[in-house]
């Protein structure tokens, strides 16, 4: 019983998720660690300066100039829910391409490209809770600590994947997220 | 996909692109053999690709479409409309193929055998009963060009025997043309031939050195030469779009750049940096403006299927119809030349069915039965101009009232008051259309409107002249760029923001804010006695959060904008500076708010925000969402609750308080009682070289009856001056009380004219005035301005 879902689990991974190899670039936020795949990242860049945009949702903090492109800034922090960075910490910009667009991420530390074992791999646990949650893709149990794999694509896609708009537009996909999680558990 | 496929699919949508027009302009010159070559020639290219690359069903079709084209060239054929179409039904077929290629990397499962039995049946020797007049028997050699990209290797492989071939009588290569003029002999030009081969000097110089010609004939063949051959001179390679914008991205970024390093220039001592430092800063600004260059498209790219668009739909509605186009040359940003092609086509559609009438009703008119369909563009102070004029009957302006009135988009009343202008602009609403059948050219009544929504997106206008039984003309106006616009920089709130200059009317500096007045939050101004409304651009965007109670004794900078000719004042705290800025798109997470149209990057790397007037206007409800608030408030049919909206308080005999919308009012003026005149048995006044009915609040409704004027002291008459569509209106008044910014719950009148209701505003009992039907009611040869041509009665 154990094995098969295990098994089943690896298949998954295999087929939806994950590549055989995967490559993560790791970043730090409130001490937790992230990755997201170095795929998607395009660049990190030390802190720049930011224009406001007035009115703009608040995980927006605004938009810079990256070499005559302009990229949103959106604080990580922010986005997920965790408590507001130090004043006197300045962030790191991590410069992530989804669709057609870049966001830059606002994230606290940088840390290193790691490459991962698939057999670490788990969906987020339940007890993780809260809108966090829906932007993780799942878990690799690193041997000092676990790496928090992020959804990019939900990250900066505002429309659908807000605080509100989840329990709303969301809860066909949140069902399906729920039921798919309890089943591995089970 | 194969990258020889690919090529060879973007070779040839640009073949059939001219081969449509090629195809179009033979059928109008059919004795053209040059055209007729240079069509036989792109279909045989395709012909030979398409059956080296493995695709059977294209090379049966294209290969039938030669064979017609061989008779055709070899003068067995003549060319009737009938084969036109063909050849065109199979360009179209071989246009879908391609695309299916694209898609599956196969030709598609249509079947084209009809196309292809069609194609052969049209060579059918029956046809050839009509054989016509050839001047020239088969003349391969009559196809220049072709024979001398063949002739190239040869000519050069001629390296041994002085003897000459045919190829070296190839006029269009320099030899051969000396030779046609008979300016050397043949064994001359044989012999520099070899000499050339030999040596590395070019045939030229060879002839002169051997005296076997003159200098100055040879320089005059190779001017001829190149004249004929321009496209031989131009070379052209095909880049990708998205590398030029990325191109266009790091050439402004090298600006910058450039920007910080000349402010270095007076820190360092050297006496080589300055002259190095100009010279980079020159050709910075060089390769900035080639690089701009890149972005500019000839308005021929979307103008070049209009050939064949036009003998399609002609032939379609049996009509006649002559195309002529001029100023095709002219640039236009390639994102603006993209925006324009579907209301072109739109336009030129619209011409041929509706404008140009059938060729007998022409004749009857006394016109050509052939109508024309002209195209013109041209560039004029910044702006490009694109005109489309017809010859056919014009716009019928009594059709386009009762259509206009039968789909309830205005009413009878609104119409007759309307001018031509008007009317004629009444095509651009949306849900018009005033062809009798829903054809599949047009006539379903979404166009015109889309035309004018997508040009005014892009920031131009749309114009429409029309004379009855003459034709129409549609003048479209655009920017010349959309991605460069000028625009007015100004801060508010510590960050900079940029207004673009269309939406620009003027620049107000008060040193006192006091004369600004604040009436329950809502701030206006009293602009050379017009009101003004004004909206804190810092409050607007919520830079600052207090409410405005009231006004400081700072110096206010206003910026006079307007919206959907709504004018309004952006309060700001500084005005910086003009400048030529680039508009790039803002992202998708930020691309909900309504408050901006874009971002620029300012010459110091700054990212800045462009306001967009039209939507700060909607969210500071200068201007409703919808434009016909007024036009339905005519119907009151019970209790009506307006939006919130400011009104302009006035008292008026026995006082009596009446409302009027202040989004109506134009100007408050105070004019002597002897200024007011009688035209019949209204009162007027001469008012801005026109003449303007007056009305007196005071007998509004006419309840009273009686003509006592109230007294007004000094003989002074204040009025509030009204207008709507164009007309104008004086309402004398008693004394302006208040403004008020409020949702009013409006109780029904019973049915009295001049006023939709009463409500209660300010603990008192307000009529609301109907100053749209006060306007239409005013008699109507007072609001058109005097001397028209039907006065000569």
């Amino acid at each position: 019983m154990l094995l098969s879902r295990q098994q089943r689990m690896r298949k998954e991974c295999r087929t939806t998720y994950m590549p055989s190899t995967q490559q993560f670039c790791t970043f730090f936020i409130d001490g937790h660690c992230f990755g997201a795949s170095v795929a998607m990242v395009k660049e990190v860049i030390q802190f720049q300066p930011i224009t406001r945009v007035p009115l703009a949702p608040d995980v927006i903090v605004g938009l810079m100039n990256l070499r005559g492109q302009i990229v949103s800034v959106m604080d990580l922090r922010r986005r997920l829910e965790f408590p507001e960075r130090p004043f006197d910490q300045l962030p790191v910009n991590v410069v992530v391409q989804a669709h057609d667009s870049a966001v830059s991420l606002l994230v606290d530390e940088i840390g290193d490209v790691i490459e991962v074992q698939e057999e670490t791999f788990e969906t987020p646990p339940v007890t993780l809770q809260g809108f966090a949650r829906h932007m993780l893709r799942g878990v690799y149990k690193l041997p000092e600590r676990l790496l928090l794999v992020l959804d990019i694509e939900r990250v900066v896609d505002l429309e659908n994947f807000t605080h509100g708009s989840v329990a709303a537009i969301g809860t066909n996909l949140y069902k399906a997220h729920a039921t798919e999680s309890a089943r591995r558990v089970q | 996909m194969d990258e020889i496929v690919k090529d060879f699919l973007i070779e040839s949508k640009e073949n059939l692109d001219r081969l449509d027009q090629e195809l179009v302009k033979l059928e109008a010159d059919p004795s053209s053999k040059e055209l007729l070559a240079s069509i036989f020639r792109t279909i045989h290219t395709i012909k030979g690709t398409c059956s080296f690359l493995g695709f059977a069903k294209l090379e049966k079709l294209t290969h039938t479409a030669e064979s017609l084209l061989a008779r055709l060239r070899d003068g067995e054929l003549s060319l009737t409309p009938e084969v036109t179409s063909g050849l065109l039904a199979a360009v179209d077929a071989i246009r879908l193929m391609l695309a299916a290629i694209q898609e599956t990397e196969h030709d598609g499962g249509e079947d084209y055998t009809p196309l292809i039995a069609r194609l052969a049946d049209l060579q059918n020797p029956l046809a050839l009963a009509s054989k016509p007049p050839v001047e020239s028997p088969a003349a391969p050699l009559a196809l220049p060009t072709a024979d001398s990209e063949n002739a190239k290797p040869v000519q050069e492989a001629s390296a041994v025997p002085p003897v000459l071939d045919e190829d070296l009588a190839d006029p269009s290569k320099l030899g051969g043309l000396l030779l046609q003029r008979g300016l050397v002999t043949p064994r001359d030009l044989a012999q520099a031939l070899h000499q050339q081969e030999i040596g590395r000097k070019r045939l030229g110089e060879i002839l002169i050195e051997q005296g076997a010609a003159h200098p100055e004939d040879i320089l005059a063949a190779q001017r001829a030469l190149e004249s004929r051959n321009p496209e031989a001179a131009v070379e052209t390679i095909r880049v990708g779009v998205t590398l030029l914008d990325r191109l266009m991205n790091l050439v402004g970024e090298l600006v910058l750049a450039r920007n910080q390093f000349l402010q270095l220039r007076n820190r360092v001592q050297d006496a080589a940096f300055l002259p190095l430092s100009q010279r980079i800063n020159l050709i910075t600004s060089e390769l900035q403006a080639e690089v701009m260059k890149t972005r500019m498209q000839p308005i021929s790219n979307v103008w070049n299927k209009f050939p064949r668009t036009v003998r399609d739909l002609a032939r379609n509605c049996g009509k006649e119809v002559h195309l002529e186009m001029e100023g095709q040359d002219t640039e236009l940003d390639r994102t603006i030349i993209e925006t324009v092609k579907d209301p072109m086509t739109h336009l030129v559609r619209n011409a041929i069915d509706h404008g140009i009438e059938l060729p007998e009703i022409r004749k009857q008119a006394g016109k050509q039965p052939q109508g024309l369909l002209m195209l013109r563009a041209f560039h004029e102070g910044g702006h490009v101009h694109i005109e489309v004029t017809d010859d056919g009957a014009g716009l019928n302006r009594s059709r386009i009232r009762e259509k206009a009135i039968e789909r309830a988009l205005v009413s009878r009343l609104q119409v007759d008051r309307m001018s031509d202008r008007e009317i004629f602009e009444l095509i651009f609403l949306p849900g018009f259309s005033t062809a009798e059948k829903v054809t599949n050219v047009s006539g379903r009544g979404v166009g015109m409107d889309v035309v004018k929504t997508k040009i005014e997106k892009i920031g131009g206008t749309v114009d429409v002249h029309s004379a009855e039984g003459k034709g129409t003309t549609i003048r479209i106006q655009i920017p010349l760029t959309l991605a460069i616009i000028p625009a007015l920089l100004v801060t508010s709130g510590g960050e900079r923001f940029a207004i673009p200059q269309v939406s620009l009317l003027e620049l107000v500096r008060l040193e006192t804010g006091k004369a600004i007045e604040i009436v329950h939050g809502a701030a206006v101004y009293r602009l050379r006695g017009r009101l003004l409304p004004l909206v804190y651009l810092n409050s607007e965007l919520g830079l600052v959060t207090h409410p405005l109670r009231e006004t400081s004794d700072a110096a206010v900078s206003i910026v006079v904008v307007q919206a959907h000719g709504c004018e309004f004042g952006l309060v700001v705290d500084e005005i910086l500076d003009s400048e030529e800025i680039v508009v790039k798109p803002v992202g998708k997470q930020l691309n909900k708010i309504s408050a901006y149209s874009g971002v620029t990057i300012l010459g110091d790397g700054h990212v800045t925000l462009i306001l967009d007037i039209p939507g700060l206007a909607r969210r500071a409800r200068i201007i409703s969402g919808s434009q016909d608030t007024s036009q339905k408030s005519n119907h009151p049919e019970a209790t009506v609750v307006t939006g919130s909206q400011a009104f302009l308080i006035v008292e008026s005999g026995s006082r009596r308080r009446m409302a009027i919308p202040l989004s109506l009012i134009t100007r408050l003026e105070e004019f002597p009682l002897s200024s007011i005149e009688l035209a019949g048995r209204h009162e007027v006044t001469q008012y801005g070289g026109k003449v303007m009915p007056i009305v007196r609040l005071s007998r509004v409704p006419s309840t009273g009856g009686s003509a006592s004027t109230v007294a007004v002291p000094d003989d002074l008459l204040q009025v509030v001056v009204c207008s709507e569509s164009g007309r104008s209106l004086g309402l004398v008044v008693d004394r302006i009380v208040d403004i008020v910014n409020e949702t009013l719950t409006i109780e029904p009148p019973g049915h009295r004219a001049g006023v939709l209701g009463s409500s209660i505003i300010q603990r008192r009992i307000t009529e609301l005035l109907d100053v749209p039907a006060l306007i239409h009611e005013a008699p109507a040869s007072a609001s058109e301005p005097p001397a028209t041509d039907e006065k000569g009665v």
